[in-house]
Parts: C-alpha cells; structure tokens; sequence
C-alpha cells in the first residue's frame, strides 16, 4: 500500500468519522425515546393512536432510507411552505440536519418494533401484581413495565445501533461528507479503490467493536444478580 | 442548496387528476417506472438467491467448523455486515469498471458490457451483502436442531445424504424462514442503493423522472410506494410458507 495515499486518506476519512458519529450519535439520542413513546403509543388501548403509530413503523420499515431521505431532501425541500417557513427550512434545507433528520425518522421506526417486543415479553402477573400492590398505572410503567422491557430489548437495541452507524452512510447521497462520502470521494479521485475501501471498512468495523462492547457493558450492568438478561 | 423556484403553487384537484395523467400516462414516466419495478424485483431476487446458494454452504462449514474455511467465513460476514452496503457496492462497481472495460475493449462488445455491467455488478454486489446476512441466519438455525434428531439418525446409520437432503435441510430451513424474512426485506431495500451507481431501477428511474419534470415529491413518493406494495406482497408470501413449512407444528 501506497503510504502517501495513507496519508492524504486518513485524515480526510478520519473528519468523516465525526459526521457519522454526529449523525449516529443524534439517531441514538432522539431516537431512543420516541421510538420508546411509539412502541407505547402501538400497544395503547386507544383505537386512532394504534392505527397512527403502527402505519408509521409500517411505512417507515417497508421503504428504504433512500427514499426516505429522497423525499425529506429533495421532495419537502421543493415545497414553497416548508422553505418559507424558518424551522422546517432549517432541518431540511441543510443537508446534514436533513440526514439526521431521515435517520431519526427511521430509526424510531424500528427502535419501536425493538421496544413494542420487550413490552409484551414483560409477564402480565407482573403488571397486575403491581396494579393489585396500588401502583398507579404511571408507577407500574416506570418501575416496573420499563424496566424488564428495557432489560429484555436492549440486546436488540443495540443491534439497531450497529445499523444506525451503517445507515448514516446514506447521508453521503446528499451531499453529506462521511465516512463513505469521503471514501466515494477518495475512490474517484485517486483509483486506489481498495486501500479507500480497506480504510474505510477499518473506521466502521472500529466504530462497531466500541458501541458493541459498550453495549454488552451496559447490558451487564442492567442485567439481574442472577445474570438472566433475555427470556427463556 | 439552492433548488430550482416552486412551480405550480395553485394546483387544485381537477388540475391534479390532469397533471397525473399528463406525467405517468403522456410522457411515459408511469411505464418506466414499472420497468424500475420490475428490475428492482429481478435484482432482488436474483441477489437473494445467489446470496442464499453461497450461504448454505457457508452455513455448513461454520456450522460443522471446517477448519480454515469457517474462519474466512466468519471473516467476511463480520466484515459485510459492520460495513454499509453503499461501501461494498462503490468497492464492486469502481473496483471492477477498469478490468470490465479493458475486457469488453479488447473483446470489443463494449456497447452490450455497458448495458449488462450495471445489471450484473448491482446483482453481484446485492448478493454478497445478502449472503452475509443469511449466513448468520441459516448458522443459527443449524444451531437450532436439536442434537438428539441428529444423533438419532447417526444411531440409524443413514447415509450422510439422507441425513442432510431428509432431516437437516428442513429444519434448518423452517428453523431459518422468519430470519430469511428479514433478510429478504432488507435486501430488496438495498437494491435502491444500487441506483447511486446507475442502475436503472425503480429509484434511479424515479430520480430522472423528479429531475426531468420537476416533481420529485410525488416521484419519491411513487418509489416509496413501489417498496411498500413489494414489501408488502412479501410480508403476505412468508407468513404463507411459513405456516406451509411450519405445518404439524403448530405451537397452540
């Protein structure tokens, strides 16, 4: 391998590590609890609220990231209402922020399907135990329903993180410079299509390992004294 | 970004149902949307299959841990699946488009290579992320039989076909459906990828359209549908086999 390539790449690369970061780190952050309230809101007892939560997981999982960007990004972003108007201009204007914007969208999606599991994995006695003990239904849901749900979908959830990283690279369709943006950028600039490649897959499989062990230490931490952290 | 000015603010439902007409009907974008549709099912497929073909065995050598065999293996699932899809599809399609052209150049088809590279490289690309994926998936079901079943049949002295061809493969597979499932959904959302690099599928055909006649929103929207009535369709599919191959074991 070429060093000199090694050292124009790395650098460049190594600035689109932090926009992914940013990107996965915003999907993470926002995503987690509205994809936890939508997991809520798709096993409310209220008709409309199901209806509404679950087309949304429907629509948002059964279409790609592409499309979804596509249309946030050069559909909304064509429409006189959403360019006049100062907030929605903001988040779809800028690239970036639109990027976050569609990651997040989709990542509530499937943190909900994640979360909706760990909800129903919770036993029913242990819900009515804690109705029948006088908890208020608000009570129940934070001391008891959240937690053993959380604990039960949390080895998933991490999974959806690992895909959030991967799906950030999406971003480099508009515009945005990431990992896979400079490495597309690298690749046609300079030909030397698998040393990029080889750096690249290097500072995703990096990024993956850390959020990976970080997430079996945090399930370790979560997890009960007797060890059982997943069903069965 | 600066797009180009909003156009037709004042668009009411009569004048819609005619700009509908007018863009999917009179100039044909309808027609060729369908035509992406159709690729981008083929190119699923055809990735879907060819991915599984190379994940049974794959499976198998993890599976029984041949020696040098199962670590390259998990190598290259580990590598496939920490990696976005985008990554292997730019590695194919600019790694291969020098020796492509030099080959077609000096066969001297270049016209037709150029028609079918786009086509194999995205089928090609679409099938190594899609194998990776149901390695994982056909490894777990193995690791679901239960070894008493497999015992029994050593015990029996079933040759190793019948062992393979008449109790492995279909456990593994009624093990694997809801997972192969998964895999399939994500891979026919991965064909839209293969559009970034030319591919005339229903998203690259999608994007001429929103940028000739200037209505992305309703494009986008369009291949947003594609997916959802082609997921949709599939969705329907397995839950069809799955209770064909499930069939006498029905958990009540």
């Amino acid at each position: 391998m070429d060093l000199s390539l090694i050292e124009m790449a790395l650098p460049l690369l190594w600035k689109g590590v932090h926009t992914t970061l940013i990107i996965g780190f915003f999907g993470m952050v926002i995503g987690l609890p509205l994809g936890i309230a939508l997991a809520l809101a798709r096993l409310s007892s209220i008709r409309w609220v199901v209806a509404a939560s679950s087309t949304y997981s429907a629509v948002f999982r059964g279409t790609p990231l592409l499309v979804q960007i596509f249309i946030l990004y050069y559909g909304l972003g064509q429409l006189g209402a959403v360019r006049h108007n100062p907030i929605l201009w903001w988040l779809i204007g800028n690239s970036l922020h639109c990027a976050i914007l569609a990651v997040v969208l989709n990542t509530i999606a499937y943190t909900s399907e994640i979360f909706r599991g760990g909800f129903l994995a919770v036993p029913r006695g242990m819900i009515e135990a804690a109705r029948a003990s006088g908890m208020s239904p608000w009570v129940t849901l934070h001391r008891i329903h959240f937690p053993l749900a959380l604990r039960q979908a949390f080895p998933a959830y991490a999974n959806e993180i690992a895909i959030l990283v991967k799906e950030s690279s999406l971003a480099s369709t508009i515009t945005v410079l990431e990992i896979t943006g400079y490495a597309k950028r690298l690749m046609s600039e300079t030909f030397a299509i698998i040393e990029v490649f080889v750096l690249a897959s290097i500072f995703y499989l990096a990024i993956n390992l850390i959020a990976l062990s970080l997430a079996g230490w945090l399930e370790r931490r979560l997890a009960t004294p007797d060890g059982r952290t997943r069903r069965k | 970004m600066q797009p180009p000015p909003f156009e037709g603010g004042g668009c009411y439902e009569g004048c819609m149902m005619q700009t509908l007409w007018l863009l999917l009907i009179e100039q044909g974008w309808g027609a060729a949307i369908l035509r992406g549709t159709l690729v981008t099912i083929v190119v699923g497929l055809l990735g879907m299959l060819i991915g599984l073909a190379f994940a049974i065995p794959f499976a198998l050598a993890r599976w029984t841990k041949i020696a040098a065999l199962s670590q390259v293996v998990l190598g290259y699932t580990l590598l496939v699946r920490s990696i976005p899809g985008l990554l292997v599809i730019y590695l194919l399609f600019f790694g291969s488009v020098e020796s492509v052209d030099a080959i077609a150049t000096f066969f001297g088809f270049q016209e037709a290579a150029k028609n079918a590279y786009g086509f194999i490289m995205g089928v090609a690309s679409i099938a190594i992320i899609s194998c990776a994926y149901s390695v994982e998936v056909l490894r777990g079901a193995l690791q679901a039989i239960p070894t008493g079943l497999l015992e029994a049949s050593k015990s029996l002295s079933l040759p190793r076909g019948v062992v393979y061809m008449k109790i492995i493969a279909p456990l593994m597979f009624r093990y694997a459906l809801p997972g192969l499932n998964n895999v399939w959904q994500s891979t026919i959302k991965d064909t839209s990828l293969v559009s970034v690099v030319g591919l005339e599928e229903v998203m690259r055909l999608s994007s001429i359209a929103a940028g000739t006649t200037r209505s992305p929103l309703f494009f986008y929207v369009i291949a947003g549908c594609v997916f959802l009535a082609i997921t949709g369709v599939s969705q329907i599919s397995f839950t069809y086999l799955e209770s064909r191959l499930g069939r006498g074991f029905k958990v009540s």
